[in-house]
């Protein structure tokens, strides 16, 4: 579950970030890190294919639940680290602009 | 248990390649011997960057996951399994067998990656304006 909630986080941003007018956003870094997570737990997925066999495309209610929520509090703690880096950068110079005013 | 270890390894190696790499483009760069040839080359550099950040975001989103299941603590020896030999025993196996496939997967997805890319770049406009038609 939390594999697949996260390629479909990096299948979104990517075509996202395909059809961006300019890179002000830096979703690349964020294609970057929901691929490098899910290529990850592909790996993970495989070898606990290899020792599960079918039984791991059945899994418990409870723990398939769990790992919804540990799918999205992935997603959501990508999205955090994506942000702060964006705030930090400031491409388009909003933050700068800001808190020269105050 | 610690798979995440190996990436985060790679990534620090990677790091420190890329900035090397770095100050020697920009060295070369500035003497002027780049050739008109290698201007719509994609820098050694940058395709790095682009192997440094998989390696480093799945890595941090893996350990946060490690920390979900409680393998990783806050305080040390931070990984539970170090505390206990037999446990610490299987934390390396597991990161010797599924933390290098991890590795390597990210690593052969990037060679994969960075050929496509070489080959989009060198691609003639014709073909960007036959594709759009289709």
């Amino acid at each position: 579950m939390t594999l697949l909630i996260t390629i479909f986080a990096a299948v979104v941003v990517t075509v996202l970030w395909y059809n961006r007018k300019n890179d002000d956003m830096r979703l690349g870094t964020l294609c970057f890190l929901f691929w490098g997570a899910s290529l990850m737990w592909l790996v993970d997925a495989i070898f606990e294919f290899a020792e599960l066999k079918m039984e791991y495309f059945t899994p418990a209610p409870e723990d398939m639940l769990n790992d919804a929520f540990l799918g999205l509090a992935v997603v959501a703690l990508a999205l955090v680290i994506w942000l702060v880096r964006l705030l930090i950068a400031d491409p388009k110079g909003s933050v700068r602009r800001a808190l020269k005013k105050e | 248990m610690a798979c995440f270890l190996v990436s985060a390894a790679e990534a620090i190696v990677v790091k420190a390649v890329e900035k090397g790499v770095e100050k020697k483009e920009s060295a070369s760069h500035k003497e002027g011997e780049l050739q008109v040839e290698e201007t719509h080359k994609i820098p050694f550099s940058r395709k790095l960057k682009w192997l440094c950040r998989m390696l480093c975001g799945g890595s941090v989103l893996l350990a946060f996951e490690h920390v979900w299941h409680g393998e990783v603590v806050p305080w040390f020896p931070f990984l539970t399994a170090a505390s206990d030999p037999n446990d610490a025993a299987e934390m390396l196996h597991e990161m010797s067998t599924v933390g290098v496939a991890m590795a390597v997967l990210v690593t052969v997805v990037w060679i994969g990656m960075c050929v496509v890319a070489d080959v989009i770049v060198k691609r003639p406009e014709k073909n960007i304006e036959s594709s759009k038609a289709l």
